[in-house]
């Protein structure tokens, strides 16, 4: 059997009215050991702040485990959360906090670097955007991964890596222009 | 369906079953002049193919604690009923192959029954209704269902073009199983005549759009009380694999 698939459709301006949650952002508590800062800011092909955008991220937990039955290696032993979201605000910012995750087996014997899923939503965008960050501290790693490697500029494979600020990581989200964020067919 | 694990993996690589290509055709094309905001916001360079792995596979299983006994019902959330048509709103969220999704957080937002939203950027000069926050959750049963109780949103301006209305809708947010599911959508009502002119209901293939339009159900509608629309969400199938293809021959 195959049903037709619902359409999607723009998020709106108007979200805020259902979706934020006050732990949103958290995708552990501030405490926890190895918290780390994840955030940027969401800007449109004019270089302008997008302060109606909603991101949101899905990762493995520092073993490199999800807690999902259809993890084929079993589910992770431990609860974490795994999600986090953040709609952005004025100057078009978003952050989150959460643990850095582990690397991935990939399907060829070889290793995914450790990564967020990031899916974008806005008023604007008719679908979802989906992008991956990683990690700055990973270059052997990156060097290494499947995705990373099927980007053949190096200057666009670049914008998926975040980048040390202070105490923290930012990336960016460009949805347009020069610096345009690559975004993923899934 | 099984929990247990498939093949431990240090060392051999995962078996990851991935899920089907979304047919052409089904979701809006992300430049949409007719719809403004999309200019500046669509991605202009090619998306790049990402084949499912395990973060793709995976995803926020979150119903549990993320949901109140009466999040479901937008009409008793203040101290007093909203104004407005009554209505429930109910249906199920199925994969392409028709498999219920169950335990799986569903969340609405919509305008009040003038037409307006409970939100500081929302300048339509209709009424606020104090008894009406216009938000609701509920996580899908067993078999996938979802039921909301609620008043039925008005139409509303915007400044798209001159003289622009959206018709009512309710926005939905569903994650569904795995990362590739996630889901944010409108539903419309029936027979709404300002779709010929909404060019964001209109975005979406012509064959497709009735996917997003409610109908009337008597059998959902309750006797002297409100009238009910149903509605079903159907999100990505999975991919036929090696592995079930061997199981299913006979």
């Amino acid at each position: 059997m195959t049903l037709p698939q619902t359409p999607s459709q723009t998020i709106g301006p108007f979200f805020a009215v259902g979706l934020p949650w006050p732990d949103g952002p958290e995708v552990v508590a501030e405490a926890t050991p190895g918290v780390v800062r994840i955030g940027g800011r969401v800007l449109d092909g004019a270089g302008d702040p997008a302060p109606d955008a909603l991101v949101e991220t899905w990762q493995a937990d520092p073993a490199g485990r999800f807690a999902h039955p259809d993890d084929p290696r079993g589910p992770a032993g431990r609860a974490f959360r795994g999600f986090g979201r953040c709609p952005t605000h004025a100057e078009g910012r978003w952050a989150i906090r959460t643990l850095k995750p582990g690397p991935l087996p990939a399907p060829d014997g070889g290793a995914e670097a450790p990564h967020l899923d990031v899916s974008v939503f806005a008023r604007g965008l008719l679908g979802r955007l989906v992008t991956r960050i990683y990690f700055p501290d990973e270059a052997d790693a990156n060097a290494a991964d499947p995705l990373l490697a099927s980007i053949a500029d190096p200057g666009v494979r670049g914008r998926l890596v975040a980048v040390a600020d202070g105490d923290g990581l930012r990336f960016d989200i460009h949805l347009q222009g020069a610096q345009e964020t690559p975004f993923l067919a899934i | 369906m099984s929990d247990m694990p498939r093949g431990r993996a240090t060392g051999s690589p995962p078996v990851v079953a991935g899920y089907a290509p979304e047919p052409p055709g089904t979701h809006p094309p992300l430049d949409h002049p007719d719809y403004r905001s999309t200019a500046l916001r669509f991605p202009r360079r090619p998306l790049v193919p990402l084949p499912h792995r395990l973060t793709e596979v995976t995803g926020p299983l979150l119903g549990e604690g993320r949901v109140t006994g009466r999040d479901h019902d937008l009409t008793v959330q203040h101290g007093g009923e909203p104004l407005g048509e009554r209505i429930v709103v109910a249906g199920r969220v199925l994969d392409a192959d028709g498999r219920p999704l169950p335990d799986t957080l569903v969340e609405v937002w919509q305008a009040n029954a003038a037409g307006r939203y409970r939100h500081d950027g929302d300048r339509h000069p209709a009424p606020l209704d104090p008894n009406f926050s216009g938000a609701g959750r509920c996580v899908t049963d067993a078999e996938g269902r979802f039921r909301f109780v609620t008043v039925k949103p008005g139409a509303y301006p915007w400044r798209n073009h001159d003289n622009a209305w959206r018709p009512a809708h309710i926005h939905f947010s569903v994650f569904g199983r795995a990362f590739v599911q996630r889901l944010i959508t409108q539903m419309y009502f029936p027979g709404d005549p300002l779709f010929a002119f909404d060019p964001i209901l209109g975005s979406v293939p012509e064959q497709a759009r009735e996917r997003l339009v409610s109908r009337l159900d008597m059998d959902l509608t309750t006797p002297e009380w409100a009238l009910g629309y149903r509605w079903d969400i159907v999100l990505r199938g999975r991919d036929a694999t090696p592995f079930e293809d061997e199981e299913d021959r006979p």
